[in-house]
């Protein structure tokens, strides 16, 4: 069924009885060619660029809980591609591309929103550091302009510019960054895989790898063996625990990132907004909610809650930069877990063991590299090599002294 | 999160700094021959377990002592706190 305005305008009309369900919920067969392990943004994107750009369609996503239960529905839904270094930054805006041709593509509303992100600059070596990435997000194709404190002023009134500690000098704007619907980008992918034959297995857990002399046949799960040319793993936040059942340490931590949101309110913000030197970013929602949120809480966790040194810390940075919050009542929190490598960036790989390939290690950062990731990923495992723009995501790049680190700080994920 | 420490008792969490899982305190021979991979494993791999995890706190706003901290990383709950000094030397560490 493909959706439109007219789709809309006779359903009303007829009492909204033709709408169907956008998935099946098959069981699941012997034997596929690839089968996805996890059923989030990153692995259903694999499954719909697989089945609709490179013609692979025997295809299974298993997920252990429900359809985007993982991080895809815990975020707060920010795209922009606004890195500096040369490993990071193509994929990035490759994967801003692809969300600005989202919902033509997969024919869903994902509400892709491009308001623009803005982040802040409080000193002169401040500013020199964001002149450098901006052109270094030139280099790749991708928008970038540097604002005077009158600029800033026009779009966001509200903040504090002579704050005591952190004086406000600038901001780097990039007018294409903005936030998208976070689950619908999860049922869009869905709908769209599905409508290819892909077999979307929810409540279905992976238990072990079948692996035999270094070759990963398929997978052990709660619904019994499932065979596979090619197993996928897919599954940021507990890396660590399903890559363990086949025999795999990893450059990974996993740490909980909190976020919050308020009640609804009127336009007040009109983008994404980061005050970095606080630890605090904030965008209003389509519902009016003030999203926002700030630092890991910094020790490695399981347990999908924080706690309240961060909520006290990530307040404190909101009502430093934006006092007009502190009238905004807190509505909901969460805590939702992260891969945290050990540069701060990712990996789109093959494994030693053959049939078996990673993606994960996505920090804090996931939900806008979705698109890139499902698609470099699907290029991956249907080319068996890596897509142009993700070369640099290799599992052995600290053996090779080949780290992306962005932000300098060696081997320790909870800085990153 | 409160941390009992064995000297000063119990003390917030938010008073520590967290630096990872405690073998960082098992550093390899930089001397043996083909420590490369040892080395790589030290500074870079983890076993990031779901459960029971020694890892090493730093009592940065207190009296900077390195600590031992077991903690289950489900549930957050602290069963055993060491001074990082102590374990160090009990695996044959001069200091």
């Amino acid at each position: 069924m493909r959706y439109s305005a007219l789709k809309i305008f006779t359903e009303g009309l007829t009492g909204n009885k033709g709408w169907k369900p956008v998935w099946r919920e098959p069981d699941p067969k012997p034997e596929y060619d690839i089968v996805i392990v996890g059923g989030g943004g990153h692995g259903l994107a694999t499954a719909y660029y697989l089945s609709n750009k490179f013609g692979v369609k025997n295809v299974a996503v298993v997920e252990k809980g429900w359809l985007g239960s993982g991080n895809v529905g815990r975020n707060t839904t920010i795209i922009r591609s606004n890195y500096l270094l040369e490993g990071n930054q193509p994929f990035y805006e490759m994967s801003l591309k692809l969300w600005e041709g989202l919902e033509q593509d997969f024919n869903y509303n994902a509400m892709v929103s491009q308001r623009g992100i803005l982040n802040l600059i409080h000193s002169d070596p401040q500013r020199d550091a964001f002149v450098r990435r901006g052109n270094g997000m030139h280099l790749s194709g991708a928008d970038a302009v540097i604002l005077d404190r009158d600029g800033i002023r026009e779009k966001c009134p509200f903040l504090d510019f002579d704050n005591a500690r952190f004086p406000i000098q600038g901001a780097i704007w990039q007018p294409r960054g903005g936030t998208v619907r976070h689950d619908a980008v999860a049922w869009g992918y869905a709908r769209g895989a599905d409508a290819q034959g892909v077999d979307i297995i929810q409540n279905c857990e992976v238990t072990g790898f079948q692996i035999e002399n270094g070759v990963c046949n398929g997978v052990e799960t709660s619904r019994g063996a499932i065979r596979a040319k090619k197993v996928a793993v897919c599954v940021a936040g507990s890396s660590s625990r399903v890559m363990a059942q086949a025999g795999m340490r990893l450059p990974i931590e996993s740490h909980v990132l909190q976020a919050f949101v308020t009640e609804g309110l009127k336009p007040t913000i009109p983008g994404v907004i980061t005050f970095g030197a606080g630890h605090f970013y904030v965008s209003q929602s389509d519902k009016g909610g003030l999203v926002f949120g700030g630092d890991l809480d910094g020790y490695n966790t399981y347990a999908q809650r924080g706690n309240l040194p961060v909520v006290e810390d990530v307040c404190e940075g909101g009502m430093a930069i934006i006092p007009m919050i502190g009238r905004a009542r807190l509505l909901r929190m969460w805590g939702g877990i992260v891969d945290m490598s050990m540069d701060g960036s990712p990996f789109i790989d093959k494994t030693h063991i053959d049939g078996l390939y990673f993606n994960g290690g996505w920090c804090y950062g996931g939900f806008k590299a979705t698109p890139a990731s499902g698609f470099c990923y699907a290029h991956l495992l249907a080319k068996d090599e890596p897509h142009p723009v993700a070369t640099h995501y290799r599992l052995d790049r600290f053996r090779r002294g080949a780290p992306i680190d962005e932000k300098g700080q060696g081997a320790q994920p909870n800085l990153h | 999160m409160i941390i009992n420490h064995p000297l000063l008792g119990p003390r917030d969490s938010a008073e520590f700094v967290y630096k990872g899982d405690a073998t960082l305190i098992d550093r390899p021979d930089g001397m043996a021959d083909g420590v490369e991979d040892a080395f790589h494993d030290y500074a870079y791999m983890r076993d990031n377990p779901a459960g029971e995890h020694r890892e090493l706190w730093y009592h940065e706003q207190g009296d900077r002592s390195w600590l031992v901290v077991t903690r289950d990383t489900l549930t957050h709950d602290i069963s055993k706190v060491e001074l990082a000094r102590d374990v160090a030397r009990a695996m044959g560490r001069s200091r």
